[in-house]
């Protein structure tokens, strides 16, 4: 445990970009208007504003003084953090979670920031100049299609992962302060591109109007996404949609948090620290994500055509068409600014990925920075090549499915429980207050014991078991009716018995349709084992770690 | 824009961007705490 306690942050300010590095994804800019668009507009900012404060702030001064706490005892790892905090052999193996998911979540992570990477090549290669809507959409297709080549370099969608892993995988050999200084270039460019780009976004009005869409306006979309529609505050669609959308862009339910905490002092705040972090993260996503995509996208091809294709595939295959618009010049800078924002909003997350499995390594197998991070970049090199290799058999998604969104709901609803109820609050609200810079108000003290805890279970329930179409007055009332509670093929329930594809498999009458789904079945098959694999392996390395500790303890001092 | 989208658009920026910069600059404004502390970089500073 000697050799984890050298790794120290360098500035607090270092700190807290790193950490709001951590939170602002490439979510910040792609999924929150998505999610806006998708669930009523205006309607969603209000249940996303409450559920930042009843369930987002809480969560990160939870998992800020778990991190702290067990940071005090030399563990900067959610196993140990876990079980210092309630020592069980279940506390113990369940934070398998919080190393898992991050290598989980970076073995595709990585593909799509390295895409951003690839996407500024172009950008400043000019690939896109004088291509239609629909080439530079078929470029991103051909692109992910391995077999063939945008740039004449072959394979190039793995080379370009590769060298984005090694990026990564060298930034974090460099351990904490490597860290810490990607977030102090990226953290500020990233701004600087963002505030370039939502000015332009919220001042492009009725200017983008064309021959083919005469009616297109910027406003239009700015005003989708901003007029409040207050009977939409009765919907659970919508609440459920903004808790799980605060849920991501902070990047809780990881254990990269508590990582990064860990090497906090335990008279060192960690109060304002936390909420610094998380209002940062709130300004990219509310005041830059929401001023961009849709505004711009709007500005060109009109509300309607927004409303119909919104979508994570937006950023690559319509934002550079529409920056094509703005002169040459013009549009390779915005290209180099939005996908080099992308790019720093992912580098900054990943790098936050590779921290909880280095920690673990160094703590209790005594490994060096250097092998740590080779260790992770390899270990993401094996269970990310399938999502490079079968990304359209729908590798990618079900990693983004069980390491992104399940993990991550079950880890959080887990340790909100273990430290509001089992660690007990009157101890969790002295860690959050120890050493604290800033006041934090009463009020929480409640919310952590009760609102959040309840609010999570209630994220947990609705994924379970996701009504059909989403339409929960109509499962109740299909309930209350003596008619059972209607799945929808999205609930985790079905997604475990693959019923969607099963279904599309029972429905298809092509030959080469119904073995198209039945390889999507295998895939999907093969992306579960590998996730078990990798899942169970942490697991056995924790067994170790704990052999390990045990001798240490037996041996005579 | 319609007015309505307009003002909470502006509301809802403006809160987020001024709470932020104040959080911030409670961080920058905050004296660091004796050494040893939690960052490296003051350590010879303080000493």
């Amino acid at each position: 445990m000697g050799i984890a306690q050298k790794e120290s942050w360098g500035t607090r300010v270092g700190l807290i970009l790193a950490m709001a590095g951590n939170a602002v994804g490439l979510g910040n800019f792609l999924r929150f208007p998505v999610q806006a668009v998708n669930n009523g507009g205006g309607a969603f900012i209000i249940p996303y504003l409450v559920c930042f404060l009843l369930m987002g702030i809480p969560l990160l001064w939870i998992e800020w003084s778990m991190g702290r706490f067990g940071g005090k005892r030399g563990n900067h790892s959610t196993p140990y953090i876990l079980d210092t905090m309630h020592r069980s052999n279940f506390w113990k193996y369940f934070g398998v979670f919080g190393i898992f998911t991050n290598i989980g979540v970076a073995a595709y992570y990585c593909y799509i920031e390295s895409w951003t990477m690839s996407y500024v090549f172009h950008s400043v290669a000019g690939t896109f100049r004088g291509l239609t809507q629909g080439e530079v959409a078929d470029f991103f297709v051909k692109y992910v299609d391995i077999g063939s080549s945008t740039t004449g370099i072959p394979f190039e969608a793995v080379v370009f992962y590769i060298l984005c892993l090694a990026l990564n995988t060298f930034i974090l050999s460099r351990g904490l302060k490597g860290v810490e200084r990607a977030a102090k270039v990226g953290m500020p460019l990233l701004i600087l591109f963002g505030v370039f780009l939502a000015v332009r976004g919220l001042t492009l009005g009725t200017s983008g109007a064309s021959a083919e869409v005469p009616g297109a306006s910027a406003w239009d979309g700015l005003n989708f996404l901003w007029t409040p529609q207050f009977s939409s505050l009765s919907d659970p669609r919508v609440w459920f949609a903004a808790a799980g959308q605060i849920f991501f862009t902070l990047s809780v339910g990881m254990g990269t948090i508590h990582c990064y905490a860990a090497y906090v002092r335990s008279k060192d705040d960690i109060a304002l620290n936390a909420v610094s972090a998380g209002f940062m993260n709130e300004f990219v996503e509310v005041v830059l994500g929401s001023s961009i995509v849709i505004p711009i996208a709007a500005g060109y091809l009109g509300l309607d055509w927004v409303k119909e294709n919104a979508g994570f595939g937006m950023a690559f295959q319509t934002m550079p068409f529409l920056f094509e618009k703005w002169g040459p010049l013009l549009a390779t800078f915005a290209g180099v600014m939005w996908f080099g924002l992308l790019f720093f909003a992912g580098i900054t997350s990943s790098l936050a990925m590779g921290t909880p499995w280095m920690g673990f390594m160094r703590d209790e197998f005594g490994w060096s920075r250097n092998k740590g991070a080779l260790s992770f970049g390899l270990f993401v090199l094996v269970l990310g090549l399938p999502t490079v290799l079968f990304f359209q058999q729908g590798v990618f998604d079900e990693y983004d499915y069980w390491a992104g969104t399940v993990s991550l709901v079950v880890f959080a609803m887990a340790e909100v429980i273990l430290f509001s109820w089992i660690f007990g609050m009157d101890k969790g609200w002295r860690e959050i207050n120890d050493g604290a810079d800033l006041r934090v108000p009463r009020i929480y003290r409640f919310i952590i014991r009760y609102i959040t805890p309840v609010m999570l279970i209630l994220v947990f329930l609705g994924s379970l078991l996701t009504p059909e179409g989403n339409n929960w007055s109509a499962a109740f009332a299909s309930l209350f009716s003596g008619e059972g509670w209607p799945l929808d093929n999205g609930s985790i329930v079905r997604q475990i018995a693959n019923t969607g594809l099963h279904e599309r498999i029972a429905q298809a009458t092509e030959a080469a349709d119904i073995k198209a789904l039945k390889d999507r079945l295998f895939y999907t098959n093969l992306a579960r084992t590998l996730l078990t694999l990798s899942f169970l392996f942490i697991a056995v390395l924790v067994y170790l770690s704990g052999v390990r500790r045990l001798k240490a303890q037996s041996k005579p001092a | 824009m319609n007015g309505t989208a307009l003002t909470l658009m502006v509301v809802v920026q403006a809160t987020v961007l001024c709470i932020t910069g104040y959080f911030f600059y409670r961080v920058l404004t905050t004296p660091p705490k004796a050494e040893p502390d939690s960052f490296s970089e003051n350590d010879e500073q303080q000493r």
